[in-house]
């Protein structure tokens, strides 16, 4: 097995494609974090929702590509709602009611999703983009993961070109800096927080949908990937987009790798991987705060 | 209730004194299916095909009559335990008939072999509820895990193939089929060259399992999986371009009648094994499936479907071996046989589970739709007792 090239070739690029989908999970998460101390840990339901939101779109319009337009939009419609009902009281209410809070709001949108949706895996079969196989490198893969590959790297360009080169993009970075300074600078870090809270949603929902030809909806996946997302922000560092990256990146090559090589020890690795990252770098790998 | 088993029991000897006039009794089934949550589509084939049944055979009852009460398993032990106890105690169900989960079974079994109301098991395959935990009290009309898998060992060292890779959910029934496989298997001469076991739960990416198997370099990959889990495996397997040189064999359910036609070209070429298949070529199975799919919009009637037509005629068959005599009706359970859709079958005194056939069978691709052929037929698989003392 390790001799062999191919098998190195695809798992690199099942590693590729997995941390992809976790860049797009925890880059909004990270940003949120880093810019307000705020945590929410109902992120992973806002990507099941996407998954879901984006079946339901699918099967009705027969267009994948109506779901990739159409469910981040939802997922970013059920975010505001969530954020004006609950998320803006918790600003300032302290970590502790704010994890209380999201830890619950995990429930009670997974028992949405299962009273809407039902407990079955969802999957589309027609109308989906990419759907064959294609050889690269002398290796037989999917092309749709490639395609999960391409828009993770998209969006990292995208985010790239926002934060460096836009006005909200100096803002989000001023108010993770230092919110108070940007406040007096003339700042508005209220509304910067809820631009980003939103684009966080946004992303979340669009991993889903993008997720769902390939691996199925099912309500309750947004679970299944909140820890690995969590552990993507700690180890990057609150708050940075290179950060959020290069956790991925470690993150899913360890995930994808560590159920190969060690199945029965693939979680633990991710956590011993954790562990060591806080204590040589305790703010994280790229922490935006220095 | 006393008095009426004496007047039926009066009836009964009547009968057999007079020969031939039949006891009108009325049979209350209770009917225990997953109506809502993961598990409702299996239990909509089932309850079809158990209203099929009734409907076939019906004629058998004589002057006897079926009522049938329901209520909704989800995939819940602890609700269905309380719903079962209802049937029972409340509303006298004299037959119960259903149970899709294993764990479900599970949690209702102690009730069941204390109760002294027989129930049916129309799915569920946990090889202990016909084994250690086996009951008088339960008898399975459906399959055991254990069964589904066995012949398929063999059948596979038989085709030349030495070194094989496995692969199924990590839950009880995943271990159990591939146990039984393993087992036959190894005894025919063949090999383990080694095994994944992916989480039942969570993202459905078998990439990286998939790429692992692969480069071990089997003759073959044998596995498990059912259900959406199913669509999405042969989906990947297919997307992986691993059938290409790496053939796909497994337990039927992978490539389920329920389903195939999802996964489309992507289960072109897989070989695997069931207790039915729609491509039997019998009188009963042609009088079956143009029964379902007249009464069920053209759809294909699956296994699941199957299990529960052979429920609804083995009550029936029992009904009319014991005459109308409640009391013989829950012993003649266990001595029923007959042949049915998927060939002949009988109960097994030993253990009440179900001897029947173990079909072999082929998915094809061809102009654009999947067609099933049987290639191979294991004949009365019966199970050892495994620890059942009954």
């Amino acid at each position: 097995m390790l001799a062999d090239s191919s098998f190195w070739i695809v798992q690199i690029l099942n590693s590729l494609q997995l941390s992809m989908l976790l860049f797009l999970l925890s880059v909004g998460l990270t940003v949120i974090f880093g810019l307000m101390n705020f945590v929410n840990l109902a992120h992973g339901s806002l990507y099941a929702l996407g998954a879901l939101v984006g079946f339901t779109i699918a099967r009705a319009t027969q267009s994948m590509w109506a779901a990739y337009l159409l469910a981040p939009v939802i997922v970013t419609a059920i975010g505001a709602v969530l954020y004006m009902l609950l998320i803006d009281r918790l600003r300032s209410a302290g970590p502790m009611k704010q994890v209380l809070v999201t830890f619950g709001l995990i429930f009670v949108l997974l028992d949405v999703q299962k009273y809407v949706w039902g407990t079955d895996q969802l999957g589309v079969t027609s109308g989906v983009p990419f759907s064959g196989s294609i050889e690269i490198l002398g290796q037989i893969y999917p092309a749709y993961r490639l395609f999960i590959i391409a828009v993770g790297v998209a969006v990292f360009a995208l985010l790239y070109l926002l934060l460096e080169h836009t006005r909200l993009g100096a803002e989000v970075r001023a108010g993770v800096d230092d919110p108070e300074t940007a406040s007096c600078l003339g700042v508005n870090v209220e509304r910067t927080f809820f631009v980003v809270f939103l684009i966080g949603c946004a992303l979340a929902g669009l991993a889903g949908v993008v997720a769902m030809p390939e691996f199925s909806a099912e309500a309750g996946m947004g679970v299944a990937i909140l820890v690995p997302t969590l552990v993507v922000v700690v180890v990057g560092g609150l708050g940075s987009l290179r950060g959020a990256l290069a956790g991925s990146l470690l993150i899913g090559t360890t995930l994808t790798f560590g159920t190969v090589f060690v199945p029965q020890f693939a979680g633990i690795i991710m956590y011993a991987l954790l562990v060591a990252v806080l204590l040589v770098r305790p703010a994280g790998l790229f922490p935006a705060r220095g | 209730m006393k008095r009426r088993t004496a007047l039926a029991l009066a009836t009964a000897v009547g009968v057999a004194l007079t020969g031939g006039l039949a006891a009108a009794e009325e049979y209350k089934v209770g009917v225990l299916l997953p109506f809502s949550g993961v598990y409702a589509g299996l239990g909509a084939h089932i309850e079809n095909g158990f209203k099929l049944g009734l409907e076939h055979f019906g004629a058998d009852l004589g002057d006897n009559t079926i009522t049938t009460i329901r209520a909704d398993t989800e995939a819940n032990p602890g609700s269905t335990l309380a719903k079962s106890k209802k049937m029972v105690l409340q509303d006298k169900a004299d037959v119960l008939v259903g149970i899709v989960s294993s764990a479900v079974l599970g949690g209702m079994r102690d009730f069941i072999h204390n109760s002294g109301t027989p129930l049916v098991v129309a799915n569920a395959g946990n090889n202990d509820m016909t084994g250690v935990k086996c009951s008088p009290n339960i008898i399975r009309v459906s399959f055991s895990n254990a069964q589904i898998n066995r012949p398929m060992g063999t059948w596979l060292a038989k085709q030349g193939k030495k070194k094989v890779y496995l692969m199924a959910p990590d839950y009880a029934a995943g271990h159990q089929m591939m146990e039984a496989f393993r087992k036959t298997f190894t005894e025919a001469g063949g090999e383990i060259i080694g095994e994944a076991y992916p989480p039942l739960q969570g993202t459905k990416d078998y990439g990286p399992y998939l790429t692992a198997a692969k480069a071990t370099n089997p003759d073959a990959i044998y596995v498990f999986f059912a259900g959406g889990a199913a669509i999405t495996f042969v989906k990947q397997y297919h997307g992986f371009g691993i059938g290409k040189d790496i053939p796909l064999y497994g337990a039927g359910f992978l490539t389920s009648a329920a389903y195939v036609h999802v996964q489309g070209e992507a289960a072109d070429g897989t070989v695997a094994s069931l207790h039915y298949v729609p491509a039997i070529d019998t009188p009963e199975n042609k009088r079956f499936q143009e029964g379902y799919q007249a009464a069920y919009e053209g759809k294909l009637g699956s296994e699941f479907a199957v299990q529960g037509y052979d429920a609804a005629r083995l009550i029936i068959e029992a009904i009319k071996a014991s005459g109308g005599d409640k009391a013989a009706f829950k012993a003649a359970l266990s001595k029923v046989s007959f042949s049915g859709p998927r060939g002949p079958l009988r109960i097994d005194p030993a253990t009440n589970n179900v001897v029947q056939n173990i079909y072999v069978f082929k998915n094809e691709f061809k102009d654009g739709k999947i067609v099933q052929t049987v290639l191979d037929t294991a004949t009365d698989v019966q199970d050892a007792p495994n620890g059942c003392a009954m």
